[in-house]
């Protein structure tokens, strides 16, 4: 998948997630920057990511997680 | 992982405009309930079960009325992460009809909770706790291959068990709920670890075992979480990545079935087990079309991969009646081919006699069904209807939302599983009176057709014969008292909720009379039909807190020769005046003019229309139809009144 295909995916997940569609996803997009990303938000959108792109994340993997640039970086390798 | 269960095959996929008819909700007008149920009724992943929750607490908080649903408070204790349970809980529960308010202490502080008597759990006086323990939160200890060490082990887990149930039973009434406990799904030797004791596997086994013994007949109840990580398969149950991440117990594509097992329990607690299974005829009880194929082309001759299949589900429904289950039929075919195969197949297991109500005729399914309902006197809320064809599937959750259809597969084979899998008829008790139901709706199909017979209604009823019994609350009525105290919509005054341990407490306490009324007839027994609880108001008053009766003894004067049967005892307490109290709900509008009908005098009404009534004591004891009148263990010596 291409960079602008995981990015127009990833917005809906995190639609779904915050219940919020005014989130603007930029590579540098942290936690510390959204409403309610907190720790079970935070599990819960690795679970969904890894359902939506049928891919698993290692613990490492998601213990080294900064951003959404990461995250995006994450998913090409992968899916 | 089998997806008939992560993924509740059984219910409807969701919407793909699940989200937009979320937000749409209309919040001014009283149907808000309704509409987060029908919403409710699909498979749902965790992210819209958690988006579902979100809307009911909004509601709530905004003062709404959730309307039909039954609230309920449960507070939730456990050594897990639960925060993505509970809100899957009330989604869920919002699908069982539940208003669902979950109280959840702070992270992994289940014996302070239970032990303090002003934590936030006993402040709250929940109506159910919910111990969502897993294996890792027992004080458990291997004692490989010594068999006494590990019954020591047992009975400190079992103890600990008991002083959580002390602990909440100490501060309030609440009914706890425990779960037995899933096993990892390593093994330290193989084979060997069920077989020697003190190992993980055998430890777990015996304190199910035991837990199971705990819970038996004592008002509590076993969520078996075992079972169903056994069903799941343990290995797709635990998830070790999740435990290290973040102290799941379980995988959180499971969530969704887990939080509905919970949900069919409460709503089993609020009495909302459903009772009737009306099943169709072409291509689910057999294969092919009896119309079309006739007697010879029908499959469900054993040895016959298709036909086995249909049987499974004959031997299912079998097995739901023999436990209570009415069953019914509801087919489109004429009545005399439909019967065919029950009459002359010899491989037919189902009978005619199994079957409470037969309806096969032309008409449009929805409509057969609203008879089978009329007919046994229950509510739609009481059916499961079960159809290969979509179309008929979609047709009757269109017309009768109220009615449970499940989906099916494409393969019959798995028709049996899936209606099991859906857990319509989850019970949390069993009473012996359960094994009779089935033939009690049976009684009064005949009692139909007696009445077609005889001339008028006077001497309708004295044909019937009929010995009405009375006697106080008891422990072996109990079990069966609870039931009709919670599954009585319609006949029911006052609609207030008992639980078990409530019930005991009244059973036990001098100041309240209380009557079980059981009624036979030349038909059959009936079993307990109505239930009474009067309590001292004002100073020389009785108030009747509780009337109830079943609808399948109407307008057969048992409610005259209840009334009699309570002016007698008042009498004997010393009593003057009886005061009465009609609490109208959606369902029991049956019962407005109750008082009334029975010559009491209303005296107050209210906006809400609930009415007051009274009737002096010395006035007549009113009879109804003749009737033998038994009365057991009462402070009144016993009366046979013989007719």
């Amino acid at each position: 998948m291409d960079e602008a295909g995981i990015y127009a995916r990833l917005a809906e997940i995190f639609e779904d997630v915050f219940e919020d569609d005014s989130i603007q996803l930029t590579p540098q997009l942290a936690a510390k920057d959204v409403d309610g990303w907190d720790s079970l938000t935070h599990i819960r959108l690795i679970l969904t990511i890894e359902r939506a792109f049928k891919i698993k994340f290692s613990t490492l993997e998601i213990g080294k997680l900064e951003n959404v640039g990461d995250l995006a970086a994450l998913i090409q390798a992968r899916a | 992982m089998n997806e008939l269960y992560s993924e509740l095959q059984w219910l409807p996929r969701a919407p793909q405009d699940f989200s937009e008819r979320l937000r749409a909700l209309n919040r001014t007008n009283g149907a808000l309930g309704r509409e987060l149920q029908t919403l409710a009724l699909h498979a749902l992943d965790l992210n819209q079960l958690i988006r579902l929750s979100r809307a009911v607490d909004r509601a709530l908080a905004e003062g709404h009325q959730l309307g039909h649903l039954a609230p309920f408070r449960l507070a939730v204790l456990s050594n897990s992460t639960i925060d993505l349970v509970v809100p899957a809980l009330v989604a869920s529960a919002v699908r069982h009809g539940i208003a669902l308010e979950v109280i959840q202490p702070s992270y992994d502080q289940v014996a302070q909770e239970v032990l303090t008597p002003d934590s936030m759990v006993n402040r709250s006086r929940p109506d159910a706790v919910l111990f969502a323990l897993d294996y890792r939160a027992l004080p458990l200890k291997l004692s490989l291959g010594d068999g006494e060490v590990a019954a020591a082990t047992v009975r400190g887990v079992l103890a600990y068990m008991q002083m959580l149930r002390d602990g909440i039973k100490a501060q309030s009434n609440a009914i706890c709920i425990f779960q037995s406990f899933a096993p990892p799904a390593e093994r330290l030797f193989g084979s060997l670890d069920r077989i020697l004791p003190g190992t993980l596997k055998s430890l777990l086994d015996d304190i199910n075992c035991q837990m199971a013994a705990m819970v038996a007949g004592s008002g509590d109840v076993l969520l078996d979480v075992a079972g169903l990580a056994e069903t799941i398969g343990l290995a797709d149950w635990h998830d070790p990545q999740l435990w290290n991440m973040a102290k799941f117990s379980f995988s959180d594509q499971l969530v969704p079935l887990y939080a509905d097992h919970i949900a069919r329990v409460l709503a089993a607690i609020r009495g909302k087990t459903r009772k009737v299974l009306i099943l169709d005829l072409d291509n689910t009880v057999w294969g092919g079309v009896i119309g079309d194929d006739g007697l010879d082309g029908i499959q469900i001759a054993q040895g016959d991969a298709r036909g086995e299949a249909h049987l499974a589900v004959q031997r299912l429904a079998l097995d739901l009646r023999r436990r209570g289950i009415v069953l019914a039929v509801s087919s489109k075919n004429t009545d005399e081919v439909a019967r065919e195969p029950f009459l002359k197949h010899p491989e037919m297991l189902l009978k005619l006699d199994d079957i409470a109500v037969f309806q096969a005729n032309w008409k449009d399914k929805a409509t057969n069904i609203q008879a089978i309902a009329d007919q046994l006197s229950l509510g739609l809320d009481a059916m499961v209807f079960v159809d290969d064809n979509p179309a008929e599937r979609g047709l009757v959750r269109m017309l009768l939302p109220q009615v449970a259809v499940p989906e099916l597969p494409e393969e019959p084979a798995y028709y049996a599983r899936t209606l099991a899998a859906a857990g319509y008829f989850e019970a949390i008790s069993f009473a012996a009176e359960d094994l009779k139901r089935a033939g009690f709706y049976q009684d009064n199909a005949r009692r139909a057709e007696l009445q077609k017979q005889v001339g008028g209604v006077d001497d309708y009823l004295a044909s019937l014969q009929m010995t009405i019994t009375f006697q106080p609350f008891d422990a072996t009525g109990r079990a069966r008292i609870v039931q009709l105290i919670n599954k009585s919509n319609q006949y029911n005054l006052t609609t207030r909720r008992y639980t078990e341990p409530e019930v005991a407490e009244v059973e036990n306490d001098p100041a309240v009379f209380t009557l079980q009324v059981r009624l036979t007839d030349i038909c059959g027994d009936n079993g307990m039909i109505s239930v009474v609880v009067c309590r001292p108001g004002k100073a020389g008053e009785w108030e009747i807190d509780t009337w109830l009766m079943s609808c399948r003894v109407l307008g057969r004067t048992v409610e005259h020769w209840t009334l009699r049967e309570i002016l007698l005892n008042a009498r004997e307490a010393g009593v003057q005046k009886l005061v009465g109290i009609y609490r109208p709900t959606d369902r029991n509008g049956l019962v407005v003019d109750h008082y009334a009908k029975l010559g009491f005098t209303q005296v107050a009404s209210d906006a809400s229309g609930m009415t007051c009534w009274e009737l002096a004591v010395e006035a007549a004891a009113p009879e109804g139809a003749p009737m033998t009148i038994v009365t057991l263990n009462s402070a009144l010596s016993a009366e046979n009144v013989p007719v």
